[in-house]
């Protein structure tokens, strides 16, 4: 091997990949909220007692959970502008990113949703709690506090799957890089400092969520 | 979008089946390799295996792809752009299988492993007869739904350049200017591949749920 490693470039842009870590966990913060919210709402529309709206709800999961995010991301980039809808590449990444994160979303609450008794619904009724109450914190509370772990992986995975944006060049890692590379040619060193970038945003990432449930979920059960 | 069009984004299949294939068939070998490194007993075999796990979990596939197609490259090796990026794939699933299967190993009842112990069946049989067809058993439905997250991956290989589905899809969406067409073929052509997989991983973690019940 006589290939000579130059960090130079690397260290050069430095202050500038710092800030693509940064675009990074934007928008994957921007992603997961986004996906929480389709995912609540895709489990209470995937139960709704109107039919077409439960074969809908599968329907936009299975496609999701079927197809390439960068052919969704591709779709839904050229798609918003033709709905009227102009925004710029890193907010049509919020959008893709939540559609897909929310479809799993969907999946994994329906499943802590249904692992909820019966009897503790009706229980909460006829305590006379309202209909939305005994939804907040009867269903979802102890749903999300059950499927946790699973919703961590898939986050985890989610702000993985930010650096598939550079596609459309929205502002992250991926494509701060790219611009450096492009400039110096020095492709290896630039993309494996950025892998350990990732790395160490993944694990923040898992640590962060894992405090939160810790603080949020950190009541006894029996 | 003319027939011309339609059979190119066909050779991309192709080569979006070619690719999942080698990865899927190579990443099972290696895989394995990974998931009984891992339960060895060896300390410092599960340590680097264990490592080697989460460094690819915990990293973009799309950077794990760039590192493997530059760092060959620095090597002097002159592969075929497609060998470099099988390589890469190949990496990622055996991380992803080597990680399944170690669960399902450490699922098979300890009483199974005693039990071939006390027959004092060698390691390779225990492994071979008792253990590994109890977890092959268990890890179905995960290995299934991680073939179809292979199979979405590999769209990843058009960052380097490399024409499988989803860039032979870019590619015409340019020349016809059709993109919402375009892509929403691309689509349907993953989505009719990977749903009936889809639906075999669940039926099959259904009938195991029911049979352990």
């Amino acid at each position: 091997m006589n290939y000579t490693f130059d960090f130079g470039p690397v260290l050069e842009g430095f202050p500038n990949l710092l800030w693509g870590c940064l675009g990074t966990l934007g928008l994957a913060l921007g992603g997961m909220a986004l996906a929480i919210v389709i995912g609540v709402g895709g489990v209470v529309l995937r139960d709704s007692r109107f039919q077409p709206l439960r074969w809908l709800t599968i329907a936009f999961v299975e496609v999701i959970r079927n197809t390439p995010f960068l052919v969704q991301i591709y779709f839904i980039f050229f798609a918003l502008p033709l709905a009227g809808i102009l925004l710029n590449p890193t907010a049509t990444a919020v959008i893709a990113l939540g559609v897909n994160g929310g479809a799993y979303a969907i999946e994994i609450i329906r499943g802590g949703v249904q692992s909820i008794n019966k009897g503790q619904i009706e229980a909460g009724l006829a305590l006379g709690l309202r209909k939305s109450v005994v939804f907040r914190v009867i269903v979802l509370k102890p749903a999300l506090r059950a499927i946790y772990p699973s919703l961590t992986s898939q986050f985890v995975l989610l702000t993985l799957t930010t650096s598939i944006a550079s596609a459309v060049s929205a502002y992250e890692l991926t494509s701060v890089a790219k611009r450096i590379e492009s400039d110096s040619f020095r492709s290896f060193e630039v993309y494996g400092t950025i892998t350990l970038m990732y790395l160490v945003m993944s694990w923040l990432v898992m640590v962060i969520l894992n405090f939160i449930s810790s603080r949020y979920f950190n009541y006894p059960t029996k | 979008m003319g027939k011309a069009e339609f059979l190119f984004l066909l050779k991309g299949l192709q080569w979006t089946i070619a690719l999942s294939a080698v990865a899927f068939v190579c990443g099972t070998f290696t895989g394995l390799g990974v998931a009984l490194m891992r339960t060895s007993g060896f300390r410092l075999l599960e340590r680097a295996t264990a490592g080697y796990i989460a460094l690819f979990q915990g990293t973009p596939l799309l950077m794990q792809l760039f590192v493997v197609y530059y760092g060959l490259a620095l090597y002097g090796l002159k592969l075929d752009a497609w060998v470099a990026i099988a390589i890469g794939f190949t990496l990622h699933a055996s991380a992803y299988l080597g990680e399944i299967w170690r669960g399902a190993i450490e699922a098979v009842p300890r009483g199974q492993v005693e039990a071939a112990r006390a027959l004092s069946l060698g390691y390779v049989s225990r492994m071979k007869d008792v253990i590994l067809p109890q977890a092959l058993r268990i890890s179905l439905p995960a290995t299934i739904g991680f073939l179809v997250q292979l199979i979405k991956g590999t769209s990843l290989a058009a960052f380097v350049g490399f024409t499988e589905l989803s860039r032979a899809g870019s590619m015409v969406s340019n020349q016809i200017f059709k993109p919402l067409l375009v892509f929403g073929i691309v689509g349907v052509i993953y989505f009719i591949i990977c749903w009936p997989l889809s639906l075999y991983g669940a039926r099959l973690e259904r009938q195991f749920a029911a049979a352990t019940r």
